[in-house]
Formats: C-alpha cells, structure tokens, sequence
C-alpha cells in the first residue's frame, strides 16, 4: 500500500526538507556564495591573462570573452555546490531521531530521500537564477534566445538530480557529517580539469584525455553553445546519458544504503 | 487481525552481534488491549525487542507477530499498525511542535481538515499550545517527550511501542506522561513498554516482564513480583570510608558504593530484620540511614542472585 503514496509522501518530506532551509539559511548562503567567488577570482584575478589565451580571436580575447567563456563552467560548479550541501543535510538528518520514527511508519520508503532530492533541485534553481544575475550584472552577454535559456536551465537541472542523488548516497555512506563535507568535494574539482576553465587543448596529453572524455566536459560544453547562442552537437546527447547514468547509479546506491537493515 | 489474537506474539525470539548474544531465547505474548512492561537494567536487551518489534532490526531466530503481521515478510503492515516513541527523540529540531505534528499528520494520509483537528487537539492535550509555534530544539526534556508522545498517537496506532519513556525526565514530567499514558490504555491501545523502574511498571502495566541478558527470567503482575521481594533494603551512608569496609565486611550480601560511603542491604521488611542490620552500627560513624521500598535493583537481586547492571565491558548496541 506504500507504494500509492509515493507522490504524496515524497511532497510531504519536500515540505519539511524546504522548511529545514528556512530555518537553516546560512548553509544555503554559503553554498551559492561559492561559485560567486569563483567567478569574481576567475575574472577579475585570473581573465585577463586567461582572456588573452581564448583561441578564436584575432589576438586573443579580452576579460570580457573570458567572461562569457567561464560562466557555462560557474553555472556548473552551482549546481555542485548545492549537491555538496545535499551530502551535508543528508548525513545531519541521518544523525536525528526521526529517521528511525519515519522507518516504523508505513510510507513510502525513500520519500524521506526523494524530500531531499526535490528540495536539492529547487535549491538549484534559485542558486543558478542567482549566479547568472551576478554573470549578467559582470557584463556577460550573450545571443542566446530564451530558448537557448530554458534548454540551459533544463540541463542544469538534470543535472542537479543526478549529482544530488549521488551526493544523497555519499550522505548516507558517510559514518560522520564531517566525512560527508569532504567526499563531494571532488564534484568541485573535477569541473577545473574540464573544458570549463581553459580550452582543453591547452592541457597536456594525457590530461586532456581525460578532460575530453569525463561526463562533466560533454555537460558544460553544451550548456556552453547552449547560454552562448550557438548549435549544440553530440554532446548534448552525452551530456544527457551522462546525466541519466549518474542518476540511475546514484539512485541506486542511496536505495541500498537507506534499505539495508542497520547494523546497529 | 481477530479481536482474540493477541497484539504480540513472540516464541523463540533470538538476536545476536557475531559472538554477543543479545537476545537468548525470548518468548512473549501481549493480548490486545493490555499493557505489558519489559523491566530490565541497561543492556538487558529491552531496546533490541523494541526494535525488531517495530521493524527497525532483523530479528534473528524464532517468530515475531506484531499486530497479526509477521515482522519478516509483512513489515508494512506491522507499520501500519504501530507507533513508537523510542528512548531517543524522535522529533525533527528545526520544525515547530505544529509543523511536527502536522508532517506526522501528513504522513499518516490523514486529509486537510482532520490533520487540522487532529494537531490542534494534541496540542491541548499535550500542554504544548503556547510552545507549538516554537522550535522544538528549543523545548525542555519533558516538552520534547511530549511532542515525541503526541506525534505517535496522531496517527491512531492499536498499538505503540514506549522505549524508556520518562529516562532522564523530572518526577513531575514524568507523572505527566503516565498520566496521558493511561488515557491510551484506556482507550483501548495496547501498549508496550519498558523501562528501568519498577515503580513505572507498578504504576501502568497489567503484567510485567523481567529481562536479565536476553533472557526472561521473571513474568507477572506487579504485585506477584513484590511478593518474591518482600521487604526492599536498607540503605546506610557513612561518614567515612573504614566505617563502609568495615560494615560492608559484616554483611557479604550488601552492595557498596565507595564514592557515596553508601551500604545498601536486601531487608526482608520486618522490624527484627532492620533492628539486626542497626545492632553493629556506631551512630558516630553514620551519617544516615534510609529504609527503602523495593526496586528494580531489589527485584533483580531477589531473581537472579546479582545486582542489576550492564554486563560490563559490554556496550550493548542500542
């Protein structure tokens, strides 16, 4: 019978993961406060010299090309940033009383999950509206119809929900909340070792292998042609299997640890 | 579930961590509509029932039927049949005492305006409405139990589950439990508890259980159970630490705390026994005497022939 009332309880617990953030803001603050640095520091410290690097002008670009390069990349690391924050609430909740009141209780079972999940995406759409308001604000234009805008904010959404699974799943396998702010941290690295930051055939062999071929650089490619106004190719369809794997193994993986009977 | 079947029926229950047994054997029956108190000291293995009960832990061996429910293959019945209120708040911090209640409401499908109903009569009747737009991070111990207790019956269980219910509670908090916990019994819920004290399970249950290493070595009623110790102890505090030795020399069968100079003796009630325990005292040496009502530490000294404590060097898990 659990199974009628996912859609309802799964609403419930989004209910009380948005009410958490209410009551708890700073953690939210933080949290967006963090690709704003990075795209204060990437153009203000680094773009000129970055600029003057861009392939594809005569000369080199200038801050501003830098600019409009970075912010697929910043928008990105957002929607990572929030994830992270997703390992910490998860692993916090985990550590209250509730969680084994909610396991005696007849609902569904990962609605409590699903609760964080949701909330984890609707996060990321203000962080991302945020960031970009600060990207516009910097000088960053683009031709990109609204289209092209929606397409954006569609991937970068999917994308939330597949990291936020995976980061849901780091939560629960974390043995402390401590350990469950450290492990994520590799979903705001990897982003640097992408084509987020500099063109990847700038990278040495080897690293740009890797940079090639890892799932975020298909992702911010096309949220690259998407928020610049020019054609996304393959990598769209990368970016979206890539995606959709992240989020059926994340999913997966939360399910195990938050079903298996606890050893305690 | 028949109106005759009992609410739990347990035969052979066992449960262990590698080596430890924490259960060895347990078999129990709670009919409908009474309340059953598990008596035991910490690492007794009250929690560990609670919890295979309540589908939060596999049992290991033997058969578990909650509510008619088979606790293996049908756990989301058995869920939809209880409520638990556990040793550890289960109430979510950063909400408020109305916003608890009413994701408790939520949860439980109830629809708009009964879910409304529902909290603000809990409310009432927890003396929580000047608090219910607080955070409950903020509430006392005995406000958060409260909450904790209201949010389990808002769901209307047949049968809940009370895991040390008034531990770490003040004397009046704790009569204020007891109090709504006899308003459930008689309703018709049946209840089971456990606890630490005897006197909890004197003041609300129809038949106890008393549980020493996973075992039950005792059953009856309140009063059955005094009748095997008759007479609680004696308790003598001394004003120094040569007068404890040498007093606790004299009688083998009294327990010593060192760091309170405190003697305390099983004393069978009667007048000569207490005037024989008083014969060897000094008064100089003494620097009071109590005479107590029997407890948990008396009961079990009186049914297994030891003093009530944790096996030691053995961190039960919870």
């Amino acid at each position: 019978m659990s199974t009628t009332y996912i859609a309802r309880d799964s609403a419930t617990m989004l209910k009380r993961n948005l009410l958490h953030v209410r009551r708890y803001p700073s953690l939210s603050i933080m949290l967006v406060a963090q690709p704003i640095l990075f795209l204060l520091l990437f153009v203000y410290v680094f773009g000129g010299t970055l600029g003057a690097g861009l392939p594809g002008q005569a000369g080199g670009g200038d801050r501003g090309d830098y600019l409009v390069f970075i912010t697929p990349g910043i928008l990105f690391l957002t929607v990572a940033s929030v994830a992270l924050g997703t390992a910490i609430s998860t692993a916090t909740d985990m550590t209250t009383g509730i969680i084994a009141r909610f396991r005696t209780m007849n609902i569904a079972r990962l609605s409590v999950l699903t609760g964080h999940v949701l909330g984890a995406v609707i996060r990321t759409g203000f962080a991302v509206v945020i960031v970009a308001a600060v990207a516009f604000g910097l000088g960053f234009r683009s031709d990109a119809g609204p289209l092209g805008w929606l397409g954006a904010i569609g991937l970068l959404m999917l994308i939330a929900f597949a990291l936020t699974w995976l980061t849901v799943g780091m939560g629960l396998a974390a043995d402390s909340v401590e350990t469950a702010s450290n492990t994520p941290l590799f979903l705001m690295i990897l982003p640097f070792v992408s084509s987020s930051f500099v063109p990847t055939d700038a990278m040495p062999a080897g690293l740009r292998q890797f940079a090639e071929y890892q799932p975020f650089t298909p992702m911010i490619n096309t949220l690259r042609a998407l928020v610049t106004g020019t054609r996304t190719d393959s990598d769209l369809w990368f970016a979206i299997g890539w995606a959709a794997l992240i989020a059926l193994l994340g999913y997966l993986w939360s399910r195990r640890l938050f079903l298996r009977v606890p050893a305690k | 579930m028949t109106a005759t079947r009992p609410a739990i029926e347990v035969s052979g229950l066992t449960k262990s961590y590698g080596d430890h047994t924490v259960l060895a054997g347990v078999d129990l029956t709670v009919p409908a509509g009474t309340v059953y108190a598990l008596l035991g000291p910490n690492g007794a293995g009250k929690t560990t029932i609670v919890n295979i009960l309540s589908t939060l832990l596999a049992p290991g061996d033997g058969e578990v039927r909650v509510a008619g429910f088979d606790v293996r293959r049908e756990p989301a019945g058995v869920r939809a049949a209880i409520g638990v209120t556990g040793q550890f708040s289960a109430i979510d911090e950063l909400l408020t005492g109305r916003e608890n209640l009413r994701l408790m409401a939520d949860l439980a499908h109830l629809d708009r305006v009964t879910a409304t109903t529902a909290v603000t009569v809990l409310l009432a009747r927890f003396d929580l409405v000047d608090a219910a737009d607080r955070r409950a991070q903020t509430y006392s111990g005995g406000m958060k139990r409260r909450l904790d207790l209201a949010m389990t019956l808002i769901t209307r269980p047949r049968l809940i589950f009370l895991d040390e219910p008034t531990a770490g509670l003040d004397p009046r908090s704790r009569r204020q439990l007891w109090g709504i916990v006899r308003e459930q019994i008689a309703d018709g819920v049946t209840v089971l508890l456990t606890t630490q004290y005897l006197e909890e399970a004197d003041q609300l249950a129809d038949r106890i259980g008393v549980l020493d290493r996973g075992r039950l070595v005792a059953e009856g009623t309140a009063a059955e159970l005094k009748r095997r110790v008759p007479g609680g102890h004696v308790s003598v505090q001394f004003t120094d630490a040569a007068g404890l030795f040498a007093a606790a020399a004299a009688h083998p069968q009294a327990s010593t705390d060192v760091e309170t100079l405190t003697l305390q003796m099983p004393s069978d009630g009667s007048i000569a026994g207490l005037r024989r325990v008083l014969h060897d005292l000094d008064d100089d040496g003494v620097a009071g005497l109590t005479v107590g009502a029997a407890d948990l530490d008396d009961v079990f000294l009186a049914l297994t022939g030891r003093a009530a404590e944790a096996p030691a060097a053995e961190d039960v898990p919870a």
